[in-house]
């Protein structure tokens, strides 16, 4: 399982990229996996602020409809439009050109300090 | 309760499939992609371990007549060696399971019913048998291997005398395969690609499996799992049992009625054939869409004024076709193929097609 030691994740499955201003988004190996042949990604959340736990969007493999989760309170920056023509991208190469949203941080900056490390996410999926 | 293994359990998890509980046993889901492993069904040749499928030997004088109460067919029609698709209706207007129905002989047949309604099937059937017939649970002494696909009877012919172009559609025979005696090759499928279903004793399933995988060697047989099994029964408009068909769909709504035989009686005919005569108020149809979107189990399907006409009971992505598909019932005006239709799903509602099954 390919899990990036410089990334940051959550428990629900997805990576987030911090470099200066800049927060990106996506679903990890592990989730990718798990849910199969991505097939469908509808994020229609850009411009909007929304809270940590909140859904941003959903992904939907052949079998299956799953909710993302703002991992971060913030706005929706961007959204990966690729993903339109590409969901596919999401299997193949979850942390790059399969990322999700990008997002402007407006929330507390505890909330970073509530991410995964690598380790600590290991932990969780038992690799 | 607990999940059951299945006798192959070891091989599933060393392909790296990822197992699921389905029907109180572990099943394998999927070894490598869904939509690789549909693919390989449809132009080559994929294998799918459904041992959890139940099997019934019903023996004895009246079996026939036993068979004839229980199930809609009418399988006074069977030759020794043929199959065929029934289901069990229940008693106030739906259905218990579909099974298929095997003869073997007059007074010898296997009925092959799914693994989630085993307990419960037995215990109907078994209701109904004031007739004196022998019935005995196989369920957990066979293994069934469906190999399917275009390529399908040309491995498995490597692996038997037995002329496989000889069983036709809905046909077994019993025989040698692989070096093991008694195996029953069934020309039956849930694909829609052709190939066999292959009925093992548990003794022999892994030395089978192993054969059948050598023999495919050069034409890249693969493992497929439950969901690729889905997707390619759903691409043909085939019912599963406990989404499109349950004990309170009736056959003639599902559109079963070419399994629905009025020329004998059986449990609850007589409300059956009212309820055809006066004409079905719902009926299960295959609509596809039209906008982005993929139907799902439950979504509400609407008319052009969004009032809720029915509701889907079986949706994918087709990867044939690259598009939302599903099956649903709804009301009786909106069944002809090229109605027009809308799926409810999430905050929007797209358009779909009524289309005539199946859909590739």
């Amino acid at each position: 399982m390919n899990i990036p030691e410089k990334l940051r994740y959550t428990d629900d499955h997805e990576w987030i990229s911090i470099e200066g201003d800049i927060v990106i988004v996506g679903i990890t190996d592990f989730a990718q996996s798990e849910l199969g042949d991505i097939v469908y990604v509808e994020i229609e959340t850009e411009g909007e602020k929304i809270s940590k736990g909140d859904v941003f969007g959903i992904v939907e493999a052949v079998k299956t409809v799953s909710d993302l989760f703002m991992p971060l309170t913030g706005t929706v920056e961007e959204v990966n439009s690729d993903l339109e023509d590409n969901p596919e991208s999401v299997n193949e190469d979850c942390y790059e050109k399969g990322w999700l949203i990008k997002i402007k941080l407006t929330g507390s900056p505890d909330e970073l300090d509530e991410l995964l490390t690598a380790e600590q996410y290991k932990a969780v999926i038992g690799d | 309760m607990d999940t059951k293994k299945l006798v192959l359990n070891d091989i599933h998890v060393s392909l790296g499939a990822k197992m699921m509980p389905f029907a109180g046993y572990s099943m394998p889901v999927r070894y490598s992609s869904d939509i690789k492993e549909h693919m390989a069904v449809r132009n080559d040749v994929g294998v799918f371990d459904v041992s959890h499928m139940g099997e019934f030997f019903l023996k004895g004088k009246n079996v026939l007549v036993l068979i004839q109460k229980v199930t809609s067919n009418d399988a006074s029609i069977l030759a020794d060696g043929q199959a065929q698709y029934s289901c069990l209706p229940n008693d106030h207007g739906g259905i218990v399971d579909d099974l298929i129905v095997y003869k073997f002989s007059n007074e010898e047949y296997m009925l092959v019913v799914n693994a989630s309604n085993i307990e419960k099937d037995w215990n109907w059937i078994s209701g109904q048998n004031d007739l004196g017939v022998m019935m005995e649970n196989v369920s957990d002494n066979y293994c069934l291997f469906a190999v399917q696909g275009p390529k399908a009877t040309g491995v498995l012919q490597k692996l038997t005398d037995m002329d496989l172009s000889e069983i036709k559609f809905y046909h077994f025979a019993v025989g040698s395969f692989a070096g093991h005696e008694g195996v029953i090759m069934s020309n039956t499928g849930y694909t829609g690609s052709g190939g066999f279903e292959i009925y093992v004793k548990n003794e022999i399933a892994r030395d089978v499996w192993n054969k059948i995988f050598k023999a495919g060697e050069e034409v890249n047989i693969q493992p497929v799992g439950l969901g690729a099994r889905d997707t390619l029964r759903l691409e043909k408009g085939y019912c599963l049992y406990g989404n499109d068909i349950d004990d309170e769909t009736s056959p003639l709504e599902a559109g079963l009625g070419w399994i629905t035989k009025f020329n004998k009686t059986f449990v609850n005919s007589s409300s059956l054939l009212l309820q055809k005569e006066a004409g079905v108020t719902k009926k299960l149809i295959g609509f596809k869409m039209e906008e982005k979107g993929i139907p799902r189990h439950g979504y509400e399907l609407k008319n052009e004024n969004e009032e809720l006409i029915g509701n889907v009971t079986s949706g994918t992505i087709s990867p044939i076709l690259q598009k939302g598909i599903g099956l649903g019932y709804v009301k009786k005006e909106y069944t002809a193929p090229g109605s027009e239709i809308w799926v409810a799903i999430r905050k929007k509602v797209l358009k779909a097609n009524v289309v005539k099954l199946p859909f590739v």
